[in-house]
């Protein structure tokens, strides 16, 4: 289903040397299916069309630090308070590989803590995102 | 993907996994995990997560373009059949052997079963507070049939001390640091699960070679225990004599509070304990949620139910919130730990939104509940009802 294209094999093979040498490179991007999400993001909110994440000041920040070695879904379906998510860095600190991320780390907590924080769900949600379709 | 791109992609076995092509990186459509029917919904790319909603579970044997994905790490990028070893070592083996894929295929009887597998985390998305890691709502679970040999044969011809306790996998895949001397999960189960007969060192499913993200050429398939102890990319058992020790056997990992907590605690590790057996657990695959109906239409549903090491002895369904329950129809399991069909012929009295329920219970007489249950650190466990939406106009 995807748009037929032709790649210039120069600009393949670049690409693939890039990524080959470290997982350091922000990741590619691709628009992702949104109503996918078992989570939605306040409405009020814009989303970065490549990575889904919400747009503010330190997206930049959270794109060049946290999507390096994982793609941004992890973020995008995750909730956490502030203190879950300093654990999730320290863990992967600890064990991942996460380098440490010095001065940009409360930005980057404000950041996840402002926009994917948790939402009080009781002990069971109504059933959500119904696609209705006549039963043949 | 080629076709998708229009040519051949030169050197795509050295692609990172994951790596949408720069062709493709300004197109609007959501990529597509090769091998994988599109509708399978991805939770993590990096590394792969994706999850089959449930209506494509329908089939009574899951197929291998509708079986889940979970990935800790990057598949092996280079596979050479001829070249690819299993070795099996360890302090309570008697030896260290290795065994090349045709001497395993030579050596030892072949058998197959249809066997579940379901990641411990599967429902982890409802959990309150939210758990950390793939959200999976009910998708990943399958129930393929698998080949291969006994890994108690394979156990029983390198030698099994007296003092074994456990056994642990390593498999070939890539740490997603890129890191290659980083182990990506090194799990394992008991002695007792090891030996007995559906364990296996599996090469096929539904008689084909396994697809490359569930685990080709060679994987380990445990029935009703975490599908993370059914090691892929297999290449090395070590029978042990303690409990196995790998990446993900600590910690909050594939472990639940032993006694049961209260939503949002922290609990130490020496009060964690390992899944062993997954719950009881049934699943809706026909219809799809969302399905209108005419009023006084009968509506046929079906689905599969499944109790880890148990089998299950009875389904039933409610249209009333769970009020009233009326029992399904329930076929026996083709073999141990493979899922049962259920079925049943539904009425509904008036107009209006109706949620179907489906209540599978053990052989032992544990049902499913209706709400989540007990709250755990990593979100695993949750055997809760599904429903599907219906109206009936």
């Amino acid at each position: 289903m995807i748009r037929k294209t032709t790649i210039p094999a120069a600009l393949l093979f670049f690409a693939i040397a890039v990524l080959l040498s470290y997982c350091q490179q922000p990741e590619n991007k691709r628009e992702t299916e949104q109503e996918e999400d078992t989570v939605s993001v306040n409405a009020s909110d814009s989303l970065d069309a490549a990575t889904g994440l919400v747009i503010d000041d330190a997206l930049p920040l959270v794109i060049g630090n946290c999507t390096a070695c994982h793609s941004a879904k992890l973020i995008t379906q995750n909730r956490a308070s502030r203190e879950g998510w300093k654990n999730m860095i320290v863990w992967m600190q600890e064990t991942q590989k996460l380098w440490d991320l010095g001065e940009n780390e409360d930005q980057i907590l404000d950041y996840l803590a402002e926009h994917y924080a948790p939402e009080a769900e009781g002990r069971r949600k109504n059933l959500e995102n119904i696609e209705w379709y006549d039963l043949k | 993907m080629s076709s998708v791109l229009g040519g051949k992609i030169v050197y795509a076995n050295q692609m990172p996994e994951g790596l949408i092509p720069a062709a493709l990186a300004d197109t609007t459509e959501a990529f597509q995990l090769e091998g994988k029917h599109p509708d399978l919904v991805v939770l993590n790319d990096r590394p792969w997560n994706v999850e089959t909603p449930p209506h494509l579970l329908d089939d009574e044997v899951t197929t291998a373009e509708t079986l889940f994905v979970r990935n800790n790490g990057i598949p092996p990028r280079e596979i050479d059949l001829n070249t690819w070893t299993l070795t099996i070592e360890g302090e309570s083996a008697k030896q260290s052997k290795t065994y090349s894929l045709q001497e395993l295929k030579d050596k030892f009887k072949h058998y197959t079963y249809q066997l579940t597998i379901e990641c411990g985390g599967n429902g982890r998305n409802e959990f309150n507070p939210p758990a950390k890691g793939n959200q999976w709502s009910t998708g990943a679970v399958g129930c393929p049939e698998w080949t291969g040999v006994r890994l108690k044969d394979v156990l029983e011809d390198v030698g099994i001390k007296d003092d074994a306790v456990y056994i642990g996998y390593y498999g070939r895949d890539v740490h997603i640091s890129n890191d290659p001397d980083k182990v990506v999960i090194s799990r394992g189960v008991p002695m007792h699960k090891a030996l007995e007969d559906e364990a296996l060192i599996a090469w096929a499913m539904n008689g084909e070679d396994l697809p490359l993200m569930n685990g080709y050429p060679l994987r380990l398939v445990f029935g009703g225990w975490p599908a993370s102890t059914s090691g892929k990319w297999l290449s090395k058992i070590v029978i042990r004599n303690k409990v196995h020790d790998g990446p993900k056997m600590g910690g909050d990992s594939y472990r639940v509070p032993c006694k049961p907590v209260a939503p949002g605690s922290k609990v130490p590790d020496d009060q964690m304990c390992i899944i062993e057996s997954m719950p009881v657990k049934s699943l809706i695959t026909y219809p799809k949620t969302g399905a209108k109906i005419k009023e006084g239409r009968k509506l046929d549903i079906r689905g599969h139910a499944w109790a880890g090491d148990l089998s299950v002895q009875s389904v039933d369904y409610s249209i009333d919130f769970g009020a009233s329950w009326q029992p399904c129809q329930l076929r026996k399991p083709k073999n141990r730990m493979a899922w049962q069909h259920f079925s049943a012929q539904l009425d509904f009295p008036e107009k209006g939104y109706y949620e179907v329920w489906a209540r599978a219970t053990d052989s032992e007489g544990q049902m499913q509940p209706m709400l989540v249950p007990g709250w755990n650190p990593k979100g695993y466990l949750n055997n809760a009802c599904h429903r599907i939406a219906v109206m009936v106009e």
